[in-house]
């Protein structure tokens, strides 16, 4: 908590930038805890605007309601020292039956109006033509992104651009499925929207901070639900147009991984994964092309080292049981061949 | 209760207990308390059972990566729990306390078709245990999957043939397609009985509230159940006979799904929810010793929330990408519903002030209901803001307003009904001691777990996930909601213990003990099969308050 706030400082900034032209792999700050109540992009803000009105109302009627409950229960039991009469007989009141129809209405014409206002603002607001054009396709469980405008493809971690107050970089999201329902939530992005199959769905965010946040898929699709995480990586206009020309870089031929890229290419990797510029052309998983420039394997299941990136390989089951990638049954040597190969992917 | 003219002496007890003989005349019953009792004790059973499932999820979820359940078995678990609770917990109970009750509170020997009732409640048992028969059956020749794992509400294209192999869906559906013919059978009974069987002077504004709503219920039960089975009906041809309803790689819908779901989804809250208003419509007044406070206002409420209910549905699906104008209707609906749920809230309240309130065990299950009922309703309001359910659906939040609907709401007020109705179906009074053990672990454990659980779904926490990371903010609150499984568990504990020593060596009730006044407590306790030796005649809603109070009767003042 303490350090998020001091990002907010001047000097912190400075320090988080320059961390990050050291090493990709401390990308500004990750903020673990997703509370929608803290809001750190454009649409988020809103739905946090109104969250707060309804909670206050509702906060309101609690307090009332439940305080003349609390207030009647105690107030009116019988005492051990009362008399057997039963006490008056009140059938009802016609003006108190007004009195408490008109006060809810006044509050649902109040919450109706707002929730109009601003259901529409976000749902309808107009975007710069200029904004990033993202495609994010669902997968049992992980996320294909795509950047049709760049040219990149890549899966489970979306790197868009901070917005400033004078230069909007808002980014449009397409979501599609290629299985079954997922759904996109990183809240304090914006909310959630369905990925549905044979549809295509948009969202749009405008970050205003920078650093790592996190999300998880939010519609039940099947045994590995828990392990569909999502990441948005929010970069300085700066740092995001050093990912993307590193993105779109021609691959780096490294003789040291060429026994490992003989493996890969010559095993049934390549039916499902893709790697720009080799024969694998497979699009059931994820692009490894960039693998290396990922924080994390198996759509957030395990940080990308290279331990985890091993293990992964020698059994994937062990790090996302019931995930559709099989157990190649690899040899020890191949694993490590392999390895040393994806960790040339960068 | 001297003034009672249908007192039956005691069926002479010459003949020795036989225990086929016993068995045999339960099962082939037609009578409507017997078979009320068999739809709660049944329900009861399935709540056992699933109940512990949903305690095998929050172990799974104490702490974060925990390996206690793989991920196939944990979504089975929710699954089954999910589906068990609405269906073979909730439905059946309640048509059990309709069944029971309806035609004494109208003074009616049974109910109107008695062989269609008990056939509605042997079809909905053999659903019930068809749905948990998948655990073995499901796997078929092929191995794969074994009880269902689509969640509750199934979403397609989840439960096609693609994703969902084996039969275990196949069992999902089936099971609740016939169960779902046992809960249309007690619908249309309560119906033509409420309409057709009614004593004399039993106008409808003078029954009692209980039967006003649970004759809403029947008519929504009527109403959105076959939505669901129609929709069941495609899935099946889809899976059986390549039809691709909701086949998307073939030009289906998954949102066609969706919607019919929710035609029947949503009213089914209410179908769930308003009983538990029956119920606290009755135990209410008699405790605060006061007619309840506008009954005509609160019929036309019911009403209102029954006709409401059937607008709502897409709530459920703000997150599709409907249109800002869908989004805004579906809102604006549902915020309505609020309005009558209000003004009940504030009859129940009208009508414990100036009372003079004893607090035995039905009532307090009844004041936890308010309060938590309002909970719930509050929560529920948030989740109408649109915008907000853009946050909050699917996540723990979510998870925990409509537990607080179903349990806060619901189940306690069943345990309200039962401790109520148990001196009238057996003789004996459930201790009062054990009763509230019962009502204070139960009442602790439950707000420690579904309390937390807002505020993680707040933190981000999706619903229907076998593990989390930690780190995430959300360790805390589930540790907290698994402690608070340990109460609700040791609280059901105490009311087993309760139904059983009660039944057996609970105090005499005699007739009426909560010197209550509607016409189920001019009958003897337990009633004879007939119910009433001569059908009663009534002038007002509280035919039992004008025999005692003669000087005083309603009939003058309604």
């Amino acid at each position: 908590m303490g350090s998020r706030l001091g990002l907010n400082s001047p000097i912190a900034r400075v320090a988080a930038i320059a961390t990050f032209l050291e090493g990709p792999a401390l990308l500004a700050e990750t903020h673990p805890v997703a509370n929608i109540f803290k809001p750190l992009s454009a649409p988020a803000e809103a739905i946090h605007e109104i969250s707060i009105l309804a909670l206050l109302i509702c906060t309101a009627i609690f307090v009332v309601v439940g305080g003349l409950l609390a207030y009647a229960v105690v107030r009116f039991r019988s005492r051990p020292g009362d008399d057997t009469s039963e006490p008056p007989q009140v059938y009802g009141s016609v003006q108190l039956e007004m009195a408490w129809t008109a006060i809810p209405i006044l509050v649902v014409v109040v919450l109706v109006v707002a929730t109009l206002r601003t259901t529409a603002a976000i749902q309808n607001a107009p975007l710069p033509p200029d904004a990033l054009q993202v495609r994010v396709v669902g997968h049992q469980w992980w996320w294909e992104i795509e950047y049709p405008g760049l040219g990149i493809v890549t899966a489970n971690e979306l790197h868009v651009p901070v917005s400033a107050r004078d230069r909007r970089r808002p980014t449009a999201i397409h979501l599609e499925s290629a299985d079954v329902i997922h759904s996109f939530w990183v809240p304090q992005m914006a909310g959630k929207t369905d990925l549905i199959p044979s549809r295509t769905n948009r969202m749009w965010l405008e970050p205003y901070q920078t650093g790592t946040f996190l999300g998880n898929c939010a519609e039940y699709c099947g045994t590995q639900h828990a392990k569909m995480m999502l990441r948005v990586v929010v970069d300085t206009p700066e740092e995001f147009d050093r990912w993307v020309a590193a993105q779109k870089a021609a691959p780096v031929e490294s003789p040291a991984a060429q026994q490992g890229r003989d493996v890969f290419l010559q095993t049934s990797c390549v039916n499902c994964h893709r790697i720009q510029g080799t024969s694998a052309n497979g699009v059931f998983g994820p692009d490894l092309s960039r693998l290396m420039t990922r924080q994390t394997l198996a759509a957030g299941a395990a940080a990308n080292t290279p331990e985890n990136l091993r293990r992964w390989l020698r059994d994937p089951a062990t790090i996302k049981p019931g995930c559709l990638m099989p157990n190649m049954r690899l040899t020890p040597t191949e694993v490590e061949q392999i390895a040393t190969y994806l960790e040339t992917l960068r | 209760m001297a003034t009672t003219p249908s007192r039956t002496p005691a069926p002479a007890a010459s003949e020795p207990f036989s225990l086929p003989t016993w068995l045999h005349g339960w099962v082939t019953t037609a009578d409507h308390k017997r078979l009320g009792v068999m739809y709660i004790l049944a329900g009861l059973g399935f709540f056992v059972v699933s109940g512990t499932m949903a305690a095998l999820i929050r172990i799974q979820l104490v702490v974060p990566n925990n390996q206690f359940l793989p991920p196939e078995m944990f979504n089975r678990l929710f699954t089954m729990h999910g589906t068990a609770m609405v269906f073979l917990v909730g439905m059946p109970i309640i048509a059990g306390l309709m069944n029971y009750l309806v035609p004494l509170m109208i003074g009616a020997r049974d109910m109107a078709f008695p062989r269609l009732n008990a056939f509605g409640f042997w079809i909905f048992l053999f659903g019930g245990c068809l749905l948990y028969f998948s655990y073995l059956a499901a796997p078929g020749l092929s191995g794969a999957g074994s009880a269902p794992d689509v969640g509750w509400f199934a979403y397609s294209p989840l439960t096609g043939k693609a994703f969902s192999r084996g039969h275990s869906t196949d069992y999902w559906i089936l099971s609740i397609l016939i169960s779902g013919i046992g809960s249309l059978c007690s619908a249309v009974n309560v119906i033509v009985t409420v309409v057709c069987m009614r004593c004399r002077g039993m106008t409808l504004m003078r029954m009692p509230l209980f039967v006003w709503i649970v004759l809403v219920v029947a008519y929504l039960i009527v109403i959105v159940l076959p939505p669901l089975t129609a929709a069941q009906i495609m899935l099946l041809l889809d899976r059986f006979l390549g039809a691709k309803f909701f086949d998307t790689q073939a030009g289906g819908s998954a949102v066609l799904w969706q919607h019919f779901f929710w035609i029947f989804g949503h009213p089914e809250v209410y179908i769930l929810i308003l009983p538990g208003f029956a119920v606290a419509s009755e135990i209410i007044p008699v405790f605060s010793r006061k007619p309840i406070f506008g009954y005509a206002v609160m019929v036309g409420a019911t009403v209102m929330i029954g006709f409401i209910s059937l607008g709502v549905w897409a709530h459920h699906m703000f997150t599709i990408g409907m249109s800002a104008m869908s989004n805004a209707f579906f809102a604006t609906s549902t915020m309505l519903v609020g309005i009558p749920t209000g003004i009940k809230l504030f009859n129940w309240l009208g009508t414990m002030w100036g009372g003079k309130i004893r607090f035995r065990t039905p009532m307090l299950f009844c004041v936890a209901f308010l309060f938590q009922f309002l909970c719930a309703g509050l929560t529920g309001i948030m989740l109408a803001v649109a915008p907000f359910d853009w946050q909050l659906s699917d996540s723990y939040f979510v998870v925990a307003h409509f537990h607080y609907v179903l349990i806060g709401g619901l189940l306690f007020t069943i345990f309200g009904a039962i401790y109520y109705w148990f001196p009238k179906v057996t003789g004996r009074l459930m201790s009062e001691r054990l009763g509230r053990w019962h009502f204070w672990l139960f009442a602790l454990g439950f707000n420690l777990t579904f309390a937390p659980l807002h505020i993680a779904g707040i933190l981000g926490m999706p619903r229907r996930i076998y593990t989390y990371d930690a780190g995430r903010g959300w360790e805390i609150w589930n540790l907290v909601a698994t402690i608070g499984v340990a109460f609700q568990a040791l609280g059901i504990l105490f009311f087993v213990a309760n139904l059983l020593w009660s039944s057996r060596r609970g105090a005499r009730a005699g007739d009426d003990p909560w010197d209550a006044w509607t016409l189920e407590w001019s009958t003897t306790s337990p009633p004879p099969p007939y119910n009433f030796e001569t059908l009663p005649t009534v002038r007002s809603r509280r035919p039992l308050w004008d025999l005692k109070h003669p000087s005083d009767p309603d009939w003058r003042v309604e």
